[in-house]
């Protein structure tokens, strides 16, 4: 639950608040917005560092659950309203984007990709 | 549900302050419409490509959005340089994007490739110097 992985990354909501009692399994962690598009999958968790407009809108686009921002990023007021209104929890966690996926993944937080052999990725079923 | 929905869009080259609304219109005009949500995930994310794709590259663009109740169809037509290799452009990581689009996240040259995938037919024709014209279907059933 959102929840349990505000606690895990110490994070502070900065807006979605009504959502804690979302259910997440996968995460996937990314600062390319090309990637999220390619290879997330619905309902994921967004681990970033990347901090615009851009990455609430391809977070809409790519159905993903919530977006978490690392290393204390936080997210302008601009981007605040952009995600409540499209009804997307942010986070803001002040661990590194290596020891934010590192406390999810150990406690359970399973990854939207298997590992890539020979230069192509494959899809969790 | 009636023979058929519409609806179009214009693109603005550049304008990445409103980059993505016409895709975001589209996905809301499906979830309204009460369509699969893994279908509308897939014509979201090939719109929203071919969406960055205008802005990023070309001068304006025309998005037709389609629905009938056998599939979706998405029609791109731009005014821009156009495509001089497509075989190329359609590889994944060939970009040209520039080091200002790289920094909003864009330019791994997954685009092209990734619309493809998600669309169950898709045809791209371009013109150098002309434009660009993409037409993407996605099945509803
Ligand atoms: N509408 C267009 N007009 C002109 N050139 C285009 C257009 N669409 C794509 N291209 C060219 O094809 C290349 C590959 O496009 P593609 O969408 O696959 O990757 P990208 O946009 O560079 O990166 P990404 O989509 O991963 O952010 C682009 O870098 C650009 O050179
Ligand atoms: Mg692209």
């Amino acid at each position: 639950m959102l929840r349990e992985i505000r606690e895990i990354l110490s994070a502070d909501m900065c807006t979605g608040e009504e959502h804690l009692d979302m259910r997440i399994q996968f995460g996937s962690a990314s600062d390319l917005m090309s990637d999220v598009l390619a290879f997330s999958r619905s309902g994921a968790l967004l681990l970033t560092g990347l901090m615009n407009v851009q990455t609430i809108q391809t977070a809409f686009i790519a159905d993903i659950s919530a977006v978490v921002f690392v290393r204390g990023k936080r997210p302008t007021d601009e981007i605040c309203a952009l995600a409540k209104e499209k009804r997307i929890p942010l986070l803001s966690t002040p661990y590194s984007m290596y020891e934010a996926c590192g406390r999810l993944y150990s406690k359970g937080l399973l990854s939207t990709m298997k590992p890539v052999c020979e230069g192509t990725v494959q899809e969790e079923e | 549900m009636s023979a058929s929905f519409s609806r179009s869009f214009t693109i603005e080259g550049r304008d990445f302050l409103n980059a993505g609304r016409a895709s975001t219109q589209i996905k809301t005009i499906l979830k309204e419409l009460s369509v699969d949500p893994a279908i509308i995930r897939r014509v979201a994310i090939a719109s929203y490509e071919a969406e960055m794709n205008v802005v990023m590259y070309a001068t304006r663009a025309k998005l037709k959005f389609t629905m009938s109740a056998s599939a979706i169809n998405l029609e791109i037509d731009d005014e821009g340089p156009g495509i001089p290799d497509i075989t190329l452009a359609m590889q994944e990581g060939y970009s040209t994007a520039t080091s200002q689009m790289r920094e909003l996240g864009f330019g791994a040259g997954m685009g092209l490739p990734n619309m493809k995938k998600n669309s169950d037919e898709f045809v791209i024709e371009s013109a150098v110097s002309k434009g660009t014209r993409l037409t993407m279907t996605i099945y509803i059933n």
